[in-house]
C-alpha cells in the first residue's frame, strides 16, 4: 500500500469519526503508521496535521449546525465531537471570527450559497475535490 | 444577455476580522463561509438585498496569486487605492451616527453632493474605502428656480 493511501483512509476515518473521540494513537493503529510519521505525511498531503484537518470537520459541522437547525450550542457542541463548551466556544471563535451566538444571528439566512465562485477557484486554485 | 451582479469580491487583510467588521459594525449577514483546505470562502451581504453578496477574500498566497502579489495588493488595501464600494442609505446623518458610534472610522463627514445625494466616506478594517450614499429628494428645475 503506497503510504499516501493511509494518508487518504486516515481522512476517511476521520470524516467518518470526527463527531467521536479520536486520539493520534487510535487513528495512526488504524492506518498502521507511527503517529510521527502519520502526522508528517498527512501535513504535506493535505498541508494541515490530522488534528488540525479534524477540529476544521468539527467547526464546519458546528457552522451548518449553527446556520441551519435550532439545536442549542451545547448540543451542537457535544454532537460535533467537542467534550467542553469552552474549547468549542474558544475554538469557534479562532477558527471562524465570531463566537458561535454571533455567527447563528448572521448566518440564519434563506439565501445561502454553498459553493466557492469559480473564478474565487481558478484564482487561489482551488480544485473540485481535495483528493490527489 | 447579462441579468444581474450576484456575486463580487473585495481583498481583506484577515478574514475573521472582516468577518467581525462586516457582521458586527455593519449588519451584513453570512452568505456563504466553505472550507475547502486551507482556503476558506467566505461571503457577506445584506439582509434587504440578498440578490448580492460580496466574498472576503484573504490576502495570503496560494493558487496563482505570489507573495509578492500579496505584499503589492496588501499595501494599495491599506492605502484605500484597491476595494471601494457604495452603499444606499435613506438616512445618511443617522447611519454615520451609528456606524461611527460602533467604531467605524470615516475619512468625511455626511457632505452634500452637487450630483443629488448625500455622502460620507468610512474604511473597513482593512482599508478598502466604501461611502455611505443617500439620494436627494428629487427636485424640478422649477422648485430649484423658486428655492435660489
Amino acid at each position: 500500500m503506497q503510504h499516501h493511501e493511509q494518508a487518504h483512509l486516515a481522512r476517511r476515518f476521520l470524516d467518518r469519526g470526527y463527531t467521536t473521540p479520536i486520539t493520534i494513537e487510535q487513528l495512526s493503529q488504524e492506518v498502521a503508521l507511527s503517529p510521527y510519521y502519520l502526522i508528517r505525511l498527512f501535513r504535506r498531503i493535505y498541508k494541515q496535521t490530522p488534528h488540525q484537518y479534524l477540529i476544521q470537520l468539527r467547526i464546519s459541522r458546528a457552522k451548518e449546525l449553527l446556520s441551519y437547525s435550532d439545536l442549542s450550542i451545547t448540543e451542537i457542541c457535544t454532537d460535533v465531537g467537542f467534550e467542553s463548551l469552552g474549547s468549542f466556544s474558544a475554538l469557534f471563535r479562532k477558527s471562524v471570527g465570531l463566537a458561535p451566538s454571533a455567527y447563528r444571528r448572521s448566518s440564519q439566512t434563506s439565501q445561502k450559497s454553498v459553493y466557492i465562485p469559480l473564478c474565487a477557484c481558478l484564482l487561489h486554485g482551488i480544485h473540485d475535490t481535495l483528493d490527489p | 444577455m447579462l441579468n444581474r451582479l450576484a456575486v463580487t469580491g473585495i481583498w481583506v487583510k484577515d478574514q475573521n476580522e472582516a468577518l467581525r467588521f462586516y457582521t458586527e459594525k455593519l449588519g451584513f449577514e453570512i452568505r456563504a463561509d466553505v472550507t475547502q483546505g486551507d482556503y476558506r470562502w467566505i461571503s457577506v451581504g445584506l439582509k434587504s438585498q440578498p440578490e448580492f453578496e460580496i466574498g472576503l477574500s484573504a490576502l495570503k498566497p496560494n493558487g496563482m496569486l505570489t507573495a509578492d502579489d500579496v505584499q503589492m495588493l496588501t499595501k494599495l488595501v491599506e492605502a484605500g487605492k484597491l476595494g471601494h464600494g457604495v452603499w444606499k442609505t435613506d438616512d445618511c446623518q443617522t447611519t454615520y451616527e451609528e456606524l461611527k458610534a460602533k467604531g467605524v472610522e470615516f475619512v468625511q463627514p455626511p457632505t452634500d453632493r452637487p450630483y443629488g445625494t448625500i455622502e460620507a466616506v468610512f474604511k473597513d478594517n482593512s482599508g478598502n474605502i466604501m461611502v455611505l450614499s443617500q439620494d436627494k429628494p428629487y427636485r424640478t428645475m422649477m422648485q430649484a428656480d423658486t428655492e435660489a
